[in-house]
């Protein structure tokens, strides 16, 4: 008997292939570029956060960025800062701003940090030493209330949210805290790991019990 | 394996497909690696309203009966009483306790809140009272267990609480009570 011929027809594993590259194409959005590492505490918190945030970074050695997912209000925001800081960006470091990550860096330092490209100030951040966050001042020297101040102007709408790692001491968490108080922001999201509700306990009852009924 | 059919034969020539799906599973890689399904989740915080200008008569409305005031201290350690503590007279009896599912703080939350409702019935309290619960952390605390005890407070349902200035008469409860049991 000659021998049959051991082709195997491709095409439904060539369709199958495209079906999840579509589905997750779909159903998932590009992960935002994080130079600095943080990980945050966990909370049965199942509330998603919404678009168009303020973001404030704590990491476990208590250094704190800042930025802004809105591109529109990053520009008008930093040509704020730049004309009432008296900063002196040309036009390559705005668009730098716009399209970088977060600040972690004073006001004295941005335009040496602004003249870097995105990747390289990602590179920066590890080592960048923190929006300074002086409470014990005015409003002045606490350069992040004025980095929230200028924000809100531009973005009344937005909201805050705090990523603190789960290890920063609580003095640096309140000096945020404090910083927002002093805005009178009180109201505002920390960004947390899902955890599960446990079990026996009332959010257990309310979350559960309503659905079974 | 496919041949591309010889040159002779008329019909369908034949086209291998597998270098087509090892591209579809490289881009499949790609977006798995590059892209998440869910968005960061987020716990919403409502800090009491402090203004300068409000004088302290507005402030302290919690009673001493439905009050219990946590300490946060280093190695997510607990300390807490029952009652404001603002009364020299009388020291509260400082307890130790850890973030644990069973015999830790959600215990004492719960006991506590049982505690309320009994005094409630009793008619102690009246019915508009509610268990107030003050964390105030102290300078050795994580954040971690700033969102584990605010964690707590939503899973036990505990209606008033609030996040306020550790003060020096409780540090030096700490400091007493970390004295009487050296470990």
């Amino acid at each position: 008997m000659p021998r049959k011929s051991t082709h195997i027809d491709m095409t439904a594993m060539c369709d199958v292939a495209f079906l999840l590259l579509t589905f997750f194409m779909l159903a998932t959005s590009f992960k935002p570029p994080e130079p600095v590492v943080v990980r945050t505490p966990g909370s049965t918190s199942t509330v998603a956060i919404p678009d168009g945030y303020m973001l404030i970074t704590l990491d476990k050695a208590g250094r704190v960025f800042f930025s802004v997912d809105d591109v529109i209000a990053k520009k008008a925001i930093i040509e704020q800062i730049n004309e009432e800081k008296g900063l002196g960006l040309n036009a390559t470091e705005i668009n730098n701003f716009v399209i970088g990550g977060p600040i972690g860096v004073k006001f004295s330092q941005m335009k040496s940090l602004l003249a870097l490209s995105p990747s390289q100030q990602s590179d920066f951040a590890k080592t960048a030493p923190g929006i300074p966050t002086d409470t014990t001042g005015n409003y002045e020297t606490n350069e992040l209330a004025f980095w929230i101040a200028t924000s809100r102007y531009h973005m009344p709408k937005a909201r805050f949210a705090i990523k603190a790692d789960g290890e920063a001491k609580y003095p640096e968490i309140n000096r945020v805290i404090a910083t927002l108080g002093k805005l009178k922001l009180f109201k505002f999201n920390f960004i947390t790991d899902p955890k599960g509700i446990p079990a026996g306990t009332a959010l257990f009852e309310e979350h559960y019990g309503n659905k079974a009924k | 394996m496919a041949d591309i059919e010889v040159k002779g034969k008329k019909g369908n020539p034949r086209i291998d497909l597998t270098p087509m799906v090892d591209l579809g599973f490289l881009l499949l890689t790609f977006f798995i690696m590059t892209t998440t399904m869910s968005k960061p989740k987020a716990m919403e915080i409502q800090m009491p309203y402090k203004d300068d200008i409000i004088k302290e008569e507005d402030q302290n409305k919690i009673k001493n009966d439905e009050a219990l005031t946590i300490l946060l201290s280093k190695e997510n350690r607990i300390y807490y009483y029952h009652g404001i503590g603002n009364d020299p007279a009388n020291p509260p009896k400082v307890e130790v306790t850890y973030f644990k599912d069973k015999d830790g703080i959600r215990d004492v939350l719960i006991q506590k809140k049982k505690t309320v409702q009994d005094l409630i019935s009793q008619g102690v309290l009246s019915a508009k009272d509610r268990v107030a619960v003050l964390i105030k952390p102290d300078l050795n605390s994580t954040t971690d267990d700033l969102i584990n005890i605010l964690d707590e407070m939503t899973i036990n349902a505990i209606p008033v609480y609030a996040v306020v200035d550790i003060t020096p008469v409780d540090k030096e409860f700490i400091t007493a009570t970390e004295q009487a049991n050296p470990q």
